[in-house]
């Protein structure tokens, strides 16, 4: 591979994999069925021990 | 699912089978060890070599110790019902202190040297050349090496509701990491070294510390491997990205040539712009993911503990995590702007860079926000308040960061003492603050003392310490900016107006100001160790009780 091929796939394709990825990460955030899961997980650190 | 109960109620024991084994490999580390020492043409590696030997051999020593250590003081189990283990922190706490406040020494020294240059002796042991490296490794990857250690294997341990993975394991991570340090550190004044910034230790210490570094990953995975929680709680993350990138930086950037298995030089298998990119590809991220990342994993534990309020969105937490580390990788070209490497490549660093503000502030504002609703804590919490700006600080140079990392700022900026600057209000405002927080809390939690010897004495340390980094990086923000416009200067026939002896002479004042703010933040260590110790010896404790809570706010009403 050219340099000249690494740099136009990492300044196209390379973007569009980030913003995937990014997208991926928010979604499991902010998906309903893990709200409770996730409130669970900040107090349990919270637990005696 | 059975046996992993069936460990978790049962005390722990170490292994005969594999306390054997590894005295084994020690003991054949002793005769590859002999070997190189009569072999080296380098005094260096001799005494290197020697300091080995003599590290095996008490490391045999202390594995077969080690059953015996374990009866007595870990069969102890918690209210939940786990077999912690807790000397190990207790040691790594111990280990933080004391090479927080060597460093910190070390530091001061070359800003003394700075101002005044006959303060190295005309030693070459002595010279800044050497003493650099050893002041930058020392308080990064011995204090906060260690500290990153030690509470990483006290929350892995108390958030999965496990006994830390192996016996013998975590106990060659800690003294495998002390040898690492000791080696790299004695290397520096003996002028072994392969000149990579924070990468300077040669390549057989290299290999040490894969070993090392591999067998922490494994205890950390192992750990999470055994835990009972569903869900790996959001500090472990930011441990293990910072495990695991630390390990691919550190082989990546040390992918070296030894000109012989008995010499301690060697070189690199890059060459020229490539190596320079590699090395702050390396570098950069040391700094995103060995003193942020993990320092991170701190923040989302030790903060929501000592506030005793759970994270303020742990959505949010969620995001910076995969924000932060997806951006952070991709900074490094940043630190050669306007240099051979091409264009778009320290474009394409600038621009990561400033987005990186968004997931740092994210982090912040999430770390702060853990108080709404409990700010009345800081007045009677010291340590609650060097934890909450040790945050704000955190915001303060990520937001510096970016903005250095903006073409024309950095051509104003770059190799002036802004950048040293600015690298101090991280590190002493963030990383040390942060690490200090953690070690208050963890001595009176791992030593059973209600609570600290003195928070007097706490707020003692806050105030000096923070009065020391204001002088620090107020001197470097007014000398680095001063030095940079010096440079760029031209007089009204095209000629540079000052040489650089010139700006050397102008900032001796703000070199004496930085060197007086550092000795005011050894000070302040010193104040910590003291009060550790006290707490350590169990003297009397001090904790806000809601009666003495009373009592301080009786007395401001009183105007006292």
């Amino acid at each position: 591979m050219s340099y000249q091929e690494v740099s136009s796939l990492s300044q196209s394709w390379g973007l569009v994999f980030l913003v995937a990825m990014f997208a991926v990460a928010v979604a499991y955030a902010l998906w309903p069925t893990n709200k409770e899961k996730f409130s669970k997980a900040a107090k349990s650190a919270l637990d005696e021990d | 699912m059975g046996s992993k109960m069936a460990f978790q109620n049962n005390p722990p024991t170490a292994s005969r089978l594999s306390q054997s084994l590894i005295a084994a490999c020690l003991a054949l580390g002793i005769v590859f060890a002999i070997f190189v020492a009569a072999k080296t043409t380098s005094g260096a590696m001799q005494f290197h070599a020697f300091i080995i030997i003599t590290a095996f051999i008490l490391g045999i020593v202390a594995i077969f110790n080690l059953g015996n250590r374990i009866a007595d003081e870990e069969h102890v189990v918690s209210p939940s019902g786990v077999f912690y283990n807790n000397s190990i922190v207790k040691f790594g706490v111990i280990a933080s202190a004391f090479w927080g406040v060597a460093g910190f020494l070390v530091g001061d020294v070359l800003a003394w040297q700075l101002a005044f240059p006959a303060l190295n002796f005309d030693l070459p042991w002595t010279n800044f050349g050497r003493l650099r490296p050893l002041h930058t490794s020392a308080v990064i990857f011995a204090f906060g090496g260690n500290v990153l250690i030690a509470t990483s294997f006290y929350v892995v341990q108390r958030t999965c509701k496990a006994r830390l993975a192996g016996e013998i394991a975590p106990w060659f991570v800690f003294w495998g990491y002390q040898l690492f340090i000791i080696l790299a550190a004695t290397g520096y004044l003996l002028g072994v070294t392969q000149s990579k910034e924070y990468a300077e230790p040669e390549w057989y210490v290299d290999i040490w510390l894969t070993l090392v570094w591999v067998t922490y990953l494994f205890v950390f995975l192992g750990t999470l491997w055994r835990r009972k929680e569903p869900h790996i709680y959001v500090a472990n993350w930011f441990y293990l990205a910072f495990i695991v990138t630390v390990a691919m930086l550190h082989l990546v950037n040390n992918a070296t040539i030894p000109i012989s298995f008995v010499e301690p030089k060697s070189y690199t298998i890059f060459a020229g712009v490539q190596d320079a990119l590699i090395q702050w590809w390396y570098a950069h991220n040391a700094v995103g993911f060995f003193l942020t990342a993990g320092f991170l994993g701190i923040m989302y534990y030790f903060v929501p503990k000592r506030a005793e309020r759970p994270i303020f969105s742990y959505r949010l937490s969620i995001v910076h995590f995969w924000s932060l580390i997806f951006l952070y990788i991709w900074a490094g070209p940043h630190h050669l702007h306007y240099t051979a490497l091409p264009d778009w490549a320290q474009t394409l660093g600038m621009t990561f860079s400033v987005m990186l503000w968004m997931p740092s502030w994210g982090g912040m504002i999430n770390g702060l926000m853990t108080l709404s609703g409990a700010w009345d804590k800081l007045r009677t919490d010291p340590v609650l308040k060097m934890l909450v700006v040790s945050v704000a600080f955190y915001g303060m140079s990520t937001f510096e960061g970016p903005l250095m990392s903006i073409k024309a700022v950095n051509g104003l900026s770059h190799y002036t003492d802004w950048t040293v600057g600015h690298v101090h209000s991280g590190a002493l405002g963030w990383v040390a603050y942060v690490s200090f927080g953690a070690l208050y809390c963890l001595t009176p939690w791992l030593w059973g003392r209600k609570g600290l010897y003195s928070l007097k004495l706490v707020n003692i340390h806050f105030w000096i310490s923070t009065v020391g980094i204001l002088l620090y990086i107020c001197a470097m923000w007014v000398s680095g900016i001063m030095q940079g416009l010096m440079w760029r200067a031209y007089t009204e026939l095209g000629f540079l107006e000052y040489s650089f002896v010139e700006t050397v002479a102008a900032m001796q004042p703000y070199f004496i100001i930085r060197a007086i703010g550092g000795l005011l933040f050894i000070l302040g260590s010193l104040v910590m160790v003291y009060n550790l110790w006290r707490t350590i010896r169990g003297d009397s404790a001090a904790e806000p009780t809601p009666e003495n809570i009373d009592n301080a706010i009786a007395a401001q009403a009183l105007g006292e």
